[in-house]
């Protein structure tokens, strides 16, 4: 496996109020990679949804939480490691939303985990002690 | 929020909502809040023009799934004119073209309205 270089952190409160500075910070660097203007929507949106289901499930909202956010890449990809230390994410348990049930039900949300797999190549969850994270990957 | 505007319009009795910039977790309670009040003033005729929306993440699209099927309920319709290729991608790979009325230009949706 090549070495990783060009590995940048961004450190964050989980606060919607900072997702525009999340999504730029990774738009900015997956721009130097010379990555096509769709696929760095693509990664804007992922992160997005990523941050999002941070501050709303891992933290449920409580500000001042602590959000670490790692952008690195090689020759073949690039990776992007979001961490928290809230409650973790089951994906054993996850299931694809059914868009058409959800809008009868009024119910809204369950679409970035599904959107983050179409969007990205790969993803991991991990969990280490109290630290979670989410791996995405992006193949170069 | 200086990243997301919306403004009201009124074009033959239906009710235009322009929306501009970036609609995401943290701008979506102000289209949430315009839509809920039109809707509460029983204006459910309602076009969503996204012309100068850059980006959508799946927090936006939670609101139109929140309100359609009281609108629709109760007779009116959300429907949803002139996104921008990125915009609607993303509204395509939920599924969104097959269950709500999504125009290229907002005169089609008008047109929709009055038939």
């Amino acid at each position: 496996m090549a070495t990783s270089n060009n590995i940048h952190s961004l450190s964050v409160e989980a606060s919607t109020s900072q997702l525009a500075k999340v999504r730029d910070f990774v738009a900015e660097h997956a721009e130097r990679l010379g990555l096509s203007e769709k696929e760095i929507g693509n990664i804007r949106l992922a992160v997005d949804e990523a941050y999002t289901n941070i501050i709303k499930h891992a933290y449920k909202n409580i500000p001042a939480k602590p959000v670490e956010i790692e952008l690195g890449s090689d020759n073949s990809q690039l990776w992007i490691s979001i961490k928290d230390e809230g409650e973790s994410f089951d994906v054993g348990a996850y299931n694809e939303p059914d868009i058409r049930e959800r809008i009868k039900n009024k119910q809204r949300g369950g679409m970035g985990v599904y959107l983050i797999r179409k969007l990205m190549d790969n993803v991991q969850y991990n969990r280490s002690g109290h630290m979670n994270e989410i791996r995405m990957i992006k193949h170069l | 929020m200086k990243n997301f505007g919306i403004s009201i319009r009124e074009v033959d009795n239906i009710r235009v909502l322009d929306i501009s910039g970036e609609l995401d977790a943290h701008t979506a309670s102000q289209l949430e809040n315009s839509l809920k009040s039109l809707i509460d003033q029983n204006e459910i005729c309602i076009i969503v023009n996204c012309k100068g929306l850059d980006y959508i993440a799946s927090a936006g699209l939670g609101v139109f799934m929140a309100y359609i099927e009281d609108v629709r309920g109760m007779g009116g319709d959300i429907k949803l004119t002139n996104m921008n290729e990125r915009v609607y991608n993303v509204f395509d790979l939920l599924g969104f073209p097959t269950l709500y009325d999504i125009h290229d230009d907002e005169s089609e949706a008008l047109t929709g309205f009055n038939n």
